[in-house]
């Protein structure tokens, strides 16, 4: 017996498929624009705070670069940027189509 | 006999790898209870087992070591219980005793291993681990996890016979079997390396996980992102610590995953990936080889074993529930799954080391014995694989899941056992990240740290925050790339490929070289045998039969011939 079968969606949601802007169905915090919004702005405003934190605190360094006003914010940010421009350019090269290996089989 | 002798004259281990085999034998509710006990009471051995415990055998006129206890292979023994236990509750509503006895033979594999004492024991139950749990992937019964599963078969006993290679040459060279630090110093323990990276999946090496484990099943993917590296990790810690070419295999290691998992699809397989960037955190502690940094990869595995599982099971649930793992065809399933995506979210901040949350106080070890040991470069590398591992682990397996578009997809919670096995695995990453102090007394050094200082708590959070405003920037403009249906070229390639490929051209050279040599040959010897029959075929000069008349003239003109030639004599 496999365990992966997926199981019936409940009955009581009726069709098996529901998109999002079916009326019967509870609106979600999240499924408003302007409050994903606010989720983008309240992480603009920690990040501000985190920054500011570098002024009131006086960090402890091992190395001499993390003495560098916010590098771990700086660092962070265009580390990610890098890594996912850099893995987007990567697609171009690696991508195959989904059942390129089972072609041989 | 006292309990106390009797956990000492036992390897462990065993409990579970010959418990197991009983499991058929048992159904329903007390088969649950059954597999339950199982690593309970190997834990409890393990509590009465005391540092430097030795068990030992002579045979073949080797010395074997059957169980050697000391600090580091009790911590590792600890979590292999814990995550084994966590593990069987989550598989509790399989109905297939073939994935039950299969996953918990391997626990025992796994941890027998930890106790063997010399390089021969070990060689078994290396071996041990990969045909015990390579049921983990053929159960779950499709063409390609049965294909999967022979790949992963192939590379994980090649990597036992390169180890039992390692081990005769080794022996050669010092007599000794004795598993203990190993370090670089011959090609007998360059060998013991290859074999223990294989299964520490170091880079080139790595491709059989990503491969593999999101080719299990539901339950066995589990299983078996507990045991098989970590043994590895245990392995190089015990043989290799302080081998300097781990720094740069380690550091190379945390940063290759990380591409291929903001650009992999099958969210298991992006887990596969970031399993393999964490690995890489260990294997750097243990190159490094300070007591702060071998301190610093225990921890990390401890912690890491607990993390990966909960996000592991996440994801298994709602593969189990949708029947789709795969990112672009999720989305939104935090309405119906809402604690499955909370322990999910759990185990994404325990793994991107955000304070309070177990990762924090682990990785923070390792990070730390790189700078203050002058490894600059690595230590960038590190903070860059650290921002990654947020990234694609910590922020994009919640948000394509749970969040994201909404994918319409509705469906039911996860079952009851899966969230009790979630809900145990998040309140250890919790409890862990909030109080560590008795997570590092059990270290095998002294532990002169302290996680919580305001600049670490400070730099963690600024890397991280800021890591996950690049992140959400770069979907608010449009800019990430969207999850696509496709397959990711890895080194896989090579022998999925690349080298079936060429193993068929040179089939075909072979026949097509053969064919034209049996035309030409055929042509030649027609030559041959038509210029024989020509000759002295029935109709050829040579073999023509000749009258007897024709006899008798050629007779009477050479007499003729002769008298005339006689009268002028």
């Amino acid at each position: 017996m496999t365990q992966d079968t997926p199981q019936q969606p409940k009955p009581a949601s009726g069709s098996p498929k529901h998109t999002p802007s079916d009326n019967k169905e509870r609106v979600y915090w999240l499924d408003q624009t302007k409050n994903v919004d606010k989720v983008f702005y309240g992480l603009c405003v920690l990040c501000g705070l985190s920054v500011a934190g570098d002024l009131l605190i006086h960090r402890h360094v091992i190395l001499e670069i993390e003495a560098i006003f916010a590098f771990y914010g700086f660092y962070g940010f265009v580390a990610c940027v890098g890594l996912v421009l850099a893995a987007k350019e990567l697609r171009k090269f690696l991508k195959r189509k989904e059942n390129y290996y089972d072609d041989d089989s | 006999m006292t309990a106390s002798a009797l956990a000492h004259s036992v390897p462990p281990g065993l409990v579970m790898l010959i418990g197991a085999l009983l499991i058929p034998l048992f159904r329903g509710h007390i088969r649950s209870a059954y597999m339950l006990a199982l690593p309970v009471i190997g834990l409890l051995q393990l509590l009465l087992l005391d540092s430097g415990t030795h068990l030992s055998v002579q045979t073949l006129g080797l010395q074997l070591d059957l169980l050697r206890v000391d600090q580091l292979s009790l911590v590792f023994g600890y979590i292999f219980h814990i995550a084994a236990f966590v593990s069987v509750i989550y598989a509790l509503h399989v109905n297939d005793a073939t994935q039950h006895v299969s996953g918990l033979t391997y626990a025992g594999a796994a941890t027998g291993a930890l106790f063997a004492g010399d390089l021969v024991t070990l060689f078994v139950y290396w071996e041990l681990t990969a045909v015990t749990s390579v049921f983990l992937i053929f159960a779950r019964r499709t063409p390609s996890a049965y294909r999967a599963g022979m790949r992963y078969l192939v590379i994980q006993v090649g990597s036992g016979v390169l180890l039992l290679t390692g081990i005769i040459l080794h022996h050669i060279d010092t007599g000794s079997i004795a598993f203990d630090h190993l370090g670089l110093g011959s090609p007998a323990t360059a060998i013991i390396l290859v074999a223990f990276g294989i299964k520490a999946a170091f880079p080139l090496l790595h491709n059989w996980l990503q491969d593999a484990y999101p080719e299990a099943t539901v339950t066995g993917t589990v299983f078996l992102s507990a045991f098989t590296t970590k043994l590895a990790i245990y392995a190089l810690t015990r043989g290799y610590a302080g081998t300097e070419i781990l720094v740069w295999i380690g550091v190379t290691m945390t940063a290759f995953p990380i591409f291929y998992a903001v650009i992999e699809n099958d969210l298991r397989r992006v887990l596969a990936y970031s399993l393999n960037n964490q690995l890489g955190f260990m294997v750097t502690g243990i190159g490094i080889g300070t007591d702060m940094a071998i301190n610093g990869t225990v921890a990390h595995a401890f912690s890491h074993i607990l993390y990966k599982a909960l996000l592991f099971m996440s994801m298994g649930a709602v593969l189990h529930r949708v029947g789709t793992i795969k990112g672009s065809e999720l989305g939104g399933l935090y309405k119906s799954m809402p604690w499955t995506a909370a322990f999910c979210i759990v185990g994404a901040a325990s793994i991107s080391a955000f304070p309070l949350f177990s990762g924090f106080i682990s990785k923070a070890l390792i990070i730390t014995a790189a700078a203050e040991n002058g490894y600059f470069i690595s230590w960038l590398i590190l903070l860059f694989a650290s921002a990654g591992v947020f990234h694609h682990s910590g922020i994009k397996i919640p948000y394509f899941a749970f969040f994201a578009h909404d994918s319409g997809k509705r469906c039911a919670e996860a079952p009851w056992n899966m969230l009790v096995a979630m809900g145990i695995a998040a309140a250890f990453c919790i409890g862990i990240g909030v109080y560590p102090a008795p997570l590092y007394e059990i270290l095998p050094f002294q532990v002169d740290f302290a996680p919580y200082t305001p600049t670490h708590v400070l730099t963690q959070l600024q890397l991280l925050l800021f890591s996950a405003l690049a992140f959400a920037v770069l979907i608010r403009y449009g800019v990430y790339p969207p999850e696509l249906r496709s397959t990711n070229l890895d080194v896989d390639w090579l022998y999925r490929r690349l080298g079936p490929t060429l193993i068929k051209r040179v089939v075909a050279w072979i026949d097509h070289s053969a064919r034209l040599l049996k035309e030409d040959t055929k042509g030649q010897l027609k030559d041959f045998v038509d210029g024989v029959t020509r000759h002295h075929g029935p109709e050829g000069a040579m073999a023509r039969t000749w009258p007897t008349g024709a006899t008798v003239l050629w007779v009477a003109i050479l007499l003729g011939a002769f008298l005339i030639a006689s009268f002028y004599a």
